[in-house]
Parts: structure tokens; sequence; C-alpha cells
């Protein structure tokens, strides 16, 4: 009897884990970011955030991003580009609906694009649609943009989070209560804590292996170390504390994904406050700074070199790192050139993010072996917004811009480091009226020497995209050419 | 040896060390603190580097010398705003016992001990901005009705004394008496709460420098040197471990002083001793 039952006992028991085995494999997950975004409505916010959340998942556009940066259709199947490119004509799925029930077509082609560039709209990222002219509903399924002039980009300005198509019944609400067409609906958002999706019934394309995905914010790196280790979350997208990574390297429940991202991270300068406006100034803080000590101290070795604002991994990069090469001796020179041979104080507003904290101390111990005193203030990025790039009341200060592209920037005198140049100005308006790809190739990089030579910012590194995850997850992007995380590319290995 | 001088004396050598060493470093520091030497980043502590360096390869024992004069200065001014607000408003408050005066001025200090401290601190940082002088006007303000209430509890007691009534009897003013008589009766009672407020405002400074509210770098403090390593601590121990370190022994080396002369000074311990 004894015996009998010992047999029973582990038979049940291998029976038991054999079940496992076989188990289903998960279909949900938690997915960890930094920061919350401030609402939910890709096309009323700046913040990187609210894509990470919404983009590709919830809402979609006519094209989108795929991982490798490059533009795939989404929401227009095909689509003819007239001869003088002019006119664009897509043609839509079909049988596309919102998350509400309501049906997609043409209107709502209309309705979104006419809204982001409508005089009064709060669309963060206007000028993606400024060359259009007029978007006319053909047939349901049909819908025509009209250029005012052509434009090489039309494609990829359309696919990104800014331009995605929201219904006419919902746009308003869409902060709080977002209505898509994505593969994923909006469930609940517990602010200062996370935002649950679930898997959409009704989607038009291939169904996704996830049923449901959280997102979850840990703005502290302690904290998120301890839940990524606790296995309280499954992924974490943009880790910011890269002195870990090794321990997750090492460890074999987890994988650790370097990749690049479109973050240029500059030091930037008041081009308008005094000494910055004068160019051997900038030039000589730009030879001040080590960037791989920088790269080193506060990234712990992630990350590229950059001389000038553009992705290095852009086929349309040049290498001008030599340019603005580590030349302490070069610096005071030119210090003492621009009149200012014991140097200066200036202030220096750090934005939250470890590269900007970090970054900026040692920035500021390079500065200081040339002469140039600069006054820390740590700000969080409400006051950044406000102080640096609303009233531009700043001499220095550290971020990365991780729009993809965003060279065009400089060409707004009222950006917030206040660069102002008519030949600058110039390449970008001839650039976006050229569409012949060697050509663009050449302006891009005029573009790029431009700034370099005008020495505008301090040109630092490319932000790598770090992410953790559980070894079991796959999918997930390793390069982040545009804020997302692509739920419908995720999966969990059986 | 008493026990009261034990504790004196090891309660003292401990804050010599933490005062002496955070006034040399005005003139000479190990390794100088404000340059990165990233390459020697995270050294643990060995023959050159006595305590390691940090993330940025600053040598740590340099950076907790000057880090302690940090905390050295805003818990001297604090303590002193206390002292200098606090003690004439005790000693006010005592003179006119009874009247409106000692009303208001015991409830404004109840209204001001209402709040945590840390809570006010927080609350003037975030109005005035983060910074070392602001974080010495937050610790100098709870500072003040901790003297405030001991003073006037000390001096209430002395009113009632013959030596006080002969003063009276004799004609000298209530601020006379205060100044002469109420004032040097409990100065050692002043300097025991000082001694302790003291290493409270050291403890008060490396909490909100930890949360970012207190000195701004590249100014060295205790606070921030452990918010920084909060990271690293699997990869370089030391980097939290060397300003715990410090904080527990200046803190701890300052209550001891001050029970110690505390267990001298009190009359009633005094008694039961002899």
């Amino acid at each position: 009897m004894t015996h009998f039952s010992r047999n029973l006992i582990s038979a049940s028991i291998i029976a038991l884990f054999a079940g496992m085995g076989a188990a289903q494999a998960q279909t949900d997950i938690k997915i960890a970011m930094q920061l919350e975004p401030p609402n939910l409505d890709p096309t009323g916010g700046a913040a990187e955030a609210i894509d990470s959340v919404v983009y590709l998942n919830i809402f979609e556009g006519l094209t989108r991003f795929a991982s490798d940066g490059s533009i795939e259709p989404e929401l227009a199947e095909s689509w003819t580009i007239s001869d003088d490119g002019l006119v664009y004509t897509f043609k839509l799925h079909d049988g596309v609906r919102f998350h509400d029930g309501t049906t997609f077509d043409a209107e709502d082609v209309k309705f979104s694009l006419d809204r982001a560039r409508a005089e009064d709209s709060t669309n963060a990222q206007k000028q993606l649609f400024a060359q259009i002219a007029d978007v006319t509903v053909v047939d349901p399924l049909t819908v025509q943009i009209t250029l005012s002039q052509p434009n090489g980009a039309l494609l990829f300005n359309l696919a990104w989070g800014d331009a995605v198509i929201v219904g006419p019944e919902t746009a308003a609400t869409n902060a709080t209560a977002p209505v898509g067409t994505g593969p994923f609906r909006f469930v609940n958002w517990v602010q200062g804590d996370r935002v649950d999706l679930a898997r959409n019934p009704d989607y038009w394309g291939p169904a996704p292996a996830l049923e449901t995905a959280t997102f979850r914010f840990i703005p502290d790196p302690t904290a998120a170390f301890s839940a990524m280790m606790a296995g309280d979350i499954n992924v974490f997208s943009g880790f910011p504390a890269p002195e870990n990574l090794p321990q997750f390297e090492a460890d074999p429940r987890f994988q650790v994904l370097v990749g690049s991202t479109e973050g240029e991270t500059i030091l930037a300068m008041n081009n308008k406050q005094a000494p910055f406006d004068n160019v051997l100034v900038r030039q000589a803080v730009a030879h001040a700074i080590d960037r791989q000590a920088i790269i080193d101290g506060a990234m712990f070795g992630y990350g590229t070199p950059i001389g000038t604002h553009f992705a290095p991994h852009n086929p349309d990069y040049i290498d001008l790192t030599a340019q603005s090469n580590y030349d302490p001796e070069l610096s005071k020179q030119l210090l003492a050139e621009a009149g200012l041979p014991d140097g200066f104080t200036t202030t220096m507003k750090l934005p939250p993010p470890s590269y900007a904290r970090r970054g900026g101390e040692i920035i500021a111990a390079q500065l200081r072996a040339v002469g140039i005193q600069t006054e820390i203030t740590n700000v969080e990025w409400a006051q950044w917004l406000e102080e640096v790039f609303g009233s531009k009341n700043y001499g220095l200060t550290i971020v990365s811009h991780t729009e993809p592209f965003d060279i065009g920037i400089y060409a707004n005198p009222e950006y917030y480091f206040q660069y102002d140049s008519q030949p600058f100005r110039d390449i970008m308006t001839e650039l976006t009226a050229t569409t012949d790809p060697v050509k663009r190739t050449e302006l891009v990089q005029a573009a790029q020497r431009m700034i370099a030579d005008d020495y505008v910012n301090g040109y630092l590194f490319q932000l790598a995209a770090l992410t953790v995850a559980k070894a079991e997850v796959q999918g997930l992007w390793a390069n982040a050419p545009v804020a997302a995380n692509d739920l419908s590319a995720i999966s969990w290995k059986q | 040896m008493t026990r009261p001088w034990r504790s004196i004396l090891i309660g003292g050598a401990l804050a010599a060390v933490f005062v002496l060493s955070a006034l040399i470093s005005y003139v000479w520091t190990p390794f100088p603190i404000d340059g990165v030497d990233i390459p020697n980043k995270l050294r643990p502590p060995g023959a050159t580097h006595w305590l390691g360096t940090d993330h940025y390869g600053r040598d740590i024992l340099s950076m907790v010398i000057v880090g302690g004069r940090t905390s050295l200065a805003v818990a001297v001014v604090a303590v002193g705003i206390g002292m200098v607000i606090g003690v004439p408003l005790g000693l006010w408050a005592a003179a006119r016992r009874g009247s409106w005066v000692d009303e208001v001025i015991m409830r404004g200090n109840d209204l001001i001990f209402a709040f945590p401290s840390l809570v006010i601190a927080i609350l003037i940082t975030g109005i005035f901005g983060a910074g070392a002088v602001n974080a010495i006007i937050a610790i100098g303000i709870f500072n003040i009705p901790v003297f405030a209430r001991l003073t006037r509890g000390a001096a209430l007691s002395l009113w009632s004394r013959d030596f006080v009534l002969a003063a009276r009897v004799a004609g000298k003013s209530s601020l006379r008496i205060s100044a002469e008589h109420i004032l040097p009766n409990i100065t050692s009672l002043l300097i025991v709460q000082g001694t302790i407020q003291f290493s409270l405002g050291i403890l008060a400074e490396a909490g909100l420098s930890y949360v970012g509210l207190g000195a701004q770098p590249p100014t060295p403090s205790w606070g921030r040197m452990l918010a920084d390593a909060q990271t690293m601590v699997a990869l370089a121990p030391h980097m939290a471990l060397i300003p715990g370190l410090a904080i527990v022994l200046t803190v701890m080396g300052l209550n001891l002083m001050g029970d110690g002369l505390r267990d001298l000074t009190d009359p009633r311990i005094r008694m039961q001793r002899t």
C-alpha cells in the first residue's frame, strides 16, 4: 500500500511537471518605462512617452515605422504618386473599425489630417503637414492628398505618431480614453502607476499573440532595478541605469538589448545669450569637452560619439567628431581670442535623465579645466520645458533630441538654442522641395556641416536604446527608430 | 572614569575628527575634488585612493572630508539661527508668562512644531529653490521652536527663585534679569541641546541633499554621495558605505557628547550620584 501510494505521488508529480511544460505560452506582459505620458493623445502632445504607449498599439496612421526605421503601409494598403510629385492617392484597407465600433473610411483620414494642420491645431509637430494643400475624399476607401510643393518626406511624415488617424466622434476625449483602429484597445489608466491595454478582437490585421498588456511607469532607477530583479515587470524599455546592465547580462533569466535611438544628445548653448553669441566661445566649449569621458562616465560606455546633429546609423551621416575634438589648450586659446582669457561663469540647467545629470557634472569639470565656471541647477522636466525650452532662460543645458531626422529644428530661430542662420534656412527650404535622393543627400550633409562649422551646440553622443527583458520574451525592438513599443510583434517563447 | 566623561571623550573625539578634517579641507585635500578622472572610476579602497574613487573617478576620502564641510556649515548656521531667534523668544515669553505675548510666541511655536520638519524644509526649498542656503534657512526655522520652548521652560522655573526675586526687589527690569540672571543659568542646557540639534541638522542636511534639495553639484555633500551611490551598490559598495559611515559616526559622536554633557550638568542626575 505504501509502495503503491508513493508511486502514485511520483506519477502525479511527473504528470504535473509534464502538464506545466505543455502549458500555453504566457499571453500577458508588463512593460515598464521611466516616464509616464501626460496624456494618451499622440496628436495633442510632444511627449515621447505618449507614443511609447499608444503608437502602433492603439493608434495607426496611413503609414508606419518598421523596427528598422523604414516606412511601411499601415491603414493605407497602397498609394500612387503623380508625376509632378504633388498628388498622393491612398487606397485604404477595407473592413477597419475603430474600437468604439464605428467604421474607418476616407472621411476619417480627411478629418484627422485637416484637424492636425488646422490653424488652431494643438498638434506638436504641425510642420509635418506644412506642405499639404488639400485632402479630398474620392470614395470611402480612396483619399487624395494634394501638396503645395513636392515633399520627398510625405510618407515619412505620415508615419509619425502625430499623424495617426482618429475618429471625429472620439477625437476630443482621446487624451484620457484613446480610441483608435489598432490591435490593442485602451482599458484603464491608473495615473502615476500604469496603463492597461487588451487585444482588440475586431482587429483588421493579423491577431497579436498577446491578450493583455500593462505599461508601468517607474521613474526611479533603483526601483527600476529592483522591479526587474523581483520579476514584477517583464520588460523595461529605456532602462535608466546603464551601470546595472552587466548584472542583467550575467543573469540567464534576462536578456539585454543594446540598440540605437534617434536621440542626439547635445550640450545646448543659448546662441543669443552672451558670451555664447560669439562663435569662438562656442568653439572653445566644443573643444573643452571630452566625449569619450562623458560616454564612459555617464553612460558606462553605451553611446556613439557624434560631431553634428544627425544619427550615425543614417546612411547620410558624416562623421565630424574630429572637427570638435577634445583639445583643452586650443579651447583656452579660443577663449583668449574671444576676449575672455580668464573664462567666464554661466548657468547649466539639467533635466532628470542620468545622461544629463551625470553628463552635466562631468562637463562642468571639463569646462572648469579651461576656465569656464558653471552654476548647475537640477530641474524637473516641467521646469525645464518652462525655463529652458520656453523662456530660454539658461546658458547651457543637456538634452537628447529623440525625434527622427530632426535637423530641421535648426531652421527655427525661435527654437530654444536660438540659432539664427539664413543660409541654413535656405538649405532646409531647398531640401523640402527636393525629391531626388542624390541631391537630398548632398543637402542633408551640407546642413550637418553648417551647424558643425557654426558650433551651434556641443554634440556629445547618440543615445543608446537599452532594453532589459525576461529571456523568454521575443519580438522586442532592439533599435528605437521612433518612440514605440510594438506589442503585436511581442510574444513569449513556449 | 565616570560614564558621562567616557561619552564626552568618545563623542568628542569623533566630532573633533569631523570638525578638524572639515577645517583642514579649506587648505588641503588628499586629491582635488573638482576634476573628473573617468579612467579611474569606481576603484575600490587601495594604496593611492585610501577609500577608493566614485563613478567620476574622484577620491572618496577627499569627497567625504569636503562633504563634511558642507554639513558642518549648514548645521552650524542652522543651529545658530535657531538659537539667536529661539532663545530671546523663550526668554521674552518666560518674562511675560501668562500674558498675551507668551501665548502668541508659544502658539506660534506650536504651529511650526505641528508640521514635520522635513515637510517644512521641502516646502521652503520648493518655493525658493534647492540649494545650500535655502536648506540652512529651512533647517534653521524648525530649530527655532526647539530653543524657544527649552528656554521658556527652564526660565520659568528660575523666575520663582529667590535670587531672581531679589533682583526684582532691587528694581531690575525683566530684560536685565533675563540677560543677567536667567540666561547664564541656562547656558549649559542650551549647549547640550545645541549639540543634539547640531547632529539633527547634519542628518537633515544629508536628507535634503539625498532628495536633491540640498547643496547642488558640484559641491560635495554626504546626502548626494549616498544618492549617487544608490544604483551602484552592487558595483562599488564602498561608494554607499563610506558616506553612510561618515554620517553615522558624526551623528553618533555628537549625540554621545550631548548625552555626556547633559549627564554632567543635569542637577538631578548630579544629585543622584553624590
